[in-house]
């Protein structure tokens, strides 16, 4: 939906809301910085910085990029029953989780929909949780709720998140602490950095090689500016980090996935290990094991699919997509320019038999259908250090 | 040749005669940020005043442009199109959008002289 240029020049002012804005550990930052904020999740997060999105982004696929994404909730699940517990709302194998490894997962409701996706971590004496800063608060509630009886469940509101982002992120923190570089994608380990233990996992959202790091919140800022001394890190808001998400092919919670949408749906089944399927030797015993397991052996009647359009307008979240005679086949989640592939990317959903390949749809943009092309995702490739 | 502007952060440049030039404001263009895709009107299409002639888009941002007076579209920037940046390295000269042959002088007058668009910013 298109703004009008003086909505879009106030877009960025906090129109007065209804709770006032949290700070993150990093916010005197940020505005140090130059910072553009603006409201994301309740909290007052940097947009862009004054490089803009589009230096940003590419800093990050050339370089290294400093993300403050302490936003996110970080949850801490102890106890030796802990990981059965967590087996109990999400369909993924923990309990098979090594020391030290992490993986993608997502919190199920009844109908198989995803109230959250989140990354779990192993760590010799709890599970760590990194989940959504706009669903952190239900997260916990529902951990409680559920699992509260059998783990201990913190929040940790005391610890900042920083994400690391790029080719050259691991030159930038092994200066700092060598120990990093040893680490391997989705794997965390505890170093020390800027002064504090910091729990450092080689992982990411923006399909580059990468850390996130959970710092206590008093050593954030020094750690920030140690990484921002360093001659490969530049800072980049959360403008660079979608367009980065969406170059990989990453789902954004809440808009490509929510709880209306299943992991068949969303193209997530890989993140659904054998030992919890059908068969499996911990198969279901989440919520929604029904619909997800029916869905895995008879598909979805629609599918997440990437789009590249064929024109140079973008296509944004909330286009409707329509067959060659113009019947609606689906509709857009995600949408920009790509800055590094340098085309309309978007992400959507498409009825199953449309859902294939190569086809092409028509977006219905401004009373024009504009083709676009059904891609594989990745758009950008990713460069993980396996 | 006075430039005036519009409540939505457009300017217009009466350059000679009635054929005026149309672009957005060093403000719109820094509150949009990277332009990355602009969709011009067609050459020879007559507008009303408030009509969307056309949309200038960022990374984060589509925003409509709105025709700021009565009139017939008699050139739009190529260059502009190829290169939507230009919007944002030089908003009120090589990024302009399109030429409007202005049929009511009396809308022009009405719009905000540079005192009163610098005005409308600090308000914002």
């Amino acid at each position: 939906m298109p703004w009008s240029l003086s909505a879009v020049s106030t877009l960025n002012v906090p129109a007065a809301p209804t709770a006032p804005l949290q700070h993150t550990p990093l916010h005197e930052l940020h505005l140090e910085l130059g910072a553009r904020m603006v409201p994301f999740a309740g909290y007052a997060m940097p947009v862009q910085y004054p490089a803009g999105i589009l230096a940003e982004h590419r800093q990050c696929r050339e370089s290294a990029a400093l993300f403050d994404v302490s936003h996110m909730g970080q949850v801490r699940l102890v106890g030796s029953d802990a990981a059965a517990a967590l087996e109990s709302l999400v369909p993924v194998d923990v309990q098979g989780l090594s020391l030290g490894r992490q993986r993608y997962a997502f919190f199920t409701n009844a109908a198989g929909g995803l109230l959250d996706d989140l990354m779990i971590t192993r760590r010799a004496d709890d599970l760590f949780l990194v989940v959504n800063a706009g669903c952190k608060g239900a997260d916990v509630r529902h951990l409680v709720t559920h699992i509260g009886h059998r783990c201990q469940v913190i929040a940790q509101p005391e610890l900042a998140l920083l994400a690391l982002q790029g080719p050259k992120a691991v030159d930038a923190l092994a200066r700092i602490n060598g120990g990093v570089a040893s680490l391997t994608f989705m794997t965390g380990g505890w170093f020390a950095l800027a002064g504090a233990e910091c729990f450092v996992t080689r992982s990411g959202y923006t399909g580059e090689d990468g850390f996130e790091i959970s710092v206590p919140a008093t050593h954030a800022i020094a750690l920030a500016r140690t990484q921002l001394a360093q001659p490969e890190v530049q800072a980049a808001g959360l403008g660079a980090r979608d367009t980065l998400r969406l170059e990989a092919g990453l789902c954004l919670y809440g808009h490509d996935i929510d709880e209306t949408t299943t992991p068949v749906e969303a193209g997530l089944t890989w993140a659904i290990q054998k030992v919890r399927r059908e068969g499996g030797e911990r198969h279901g015993g989440y919520p929604g094991a029904q619909v997800i397991d029916s869905q895995l052996a008879q598909g979805a009647a629609r599918r997440r699919v990437g789009l590249v359009g064929l024109e140079r307008a973008p296509v944004r979240e909330g286009t409707v997509l329509v067959d060659a005679h113009g019947h609606k086949v689906g509709g857009v989640t995600s949408g920009t320019l790509g800055p590094s592939v340098n085309q309309p990317i978007a992400m959507g959903y498409l009825a199953a038999n449309h859902a294939v390949p190569g086809g092409e749809v028509y977006a219905e943009v401004r009373g024009r259908r504009l083709p676009m092309r059904i891609t594989p995702m990745p758009f950008a490739p990713h460069r993980y250090r396996r | 040749m006075t430039t005036m502007f519009t409540p939505d952060h457009e300017w217009i440049n009466i350059e000679d005669h009635e054929a005026a030039v149309v672009g957005i404001t060093l403000h719109a263009q820094d509150a949009l940020g990277d332009v990355v895709f602009v969709d011009l009107p067609a050459v020879g299409t007559t507008f009303k005043k408030g009509d969307v002639a056309g949309v200038v888009e960022s990374v984060k941002a589509a925003a409509d442009l709105y025709m700021p007076v009565d009139g017939e579209v008699v050139e739009v920037n190529e260059d502009l199109r190829n290169d939507p940046s230009l919007a944002n390295s030089d908003p009120m000269g090589a990024g302009w959008f399109f030429k409007v042959h202005v049929s009511n002088m009396a809308q022009f007058e009405e719009l905000m002289d540079p005192p009163g668009y610098d005005a409308l910013l600090k308000t914002i």
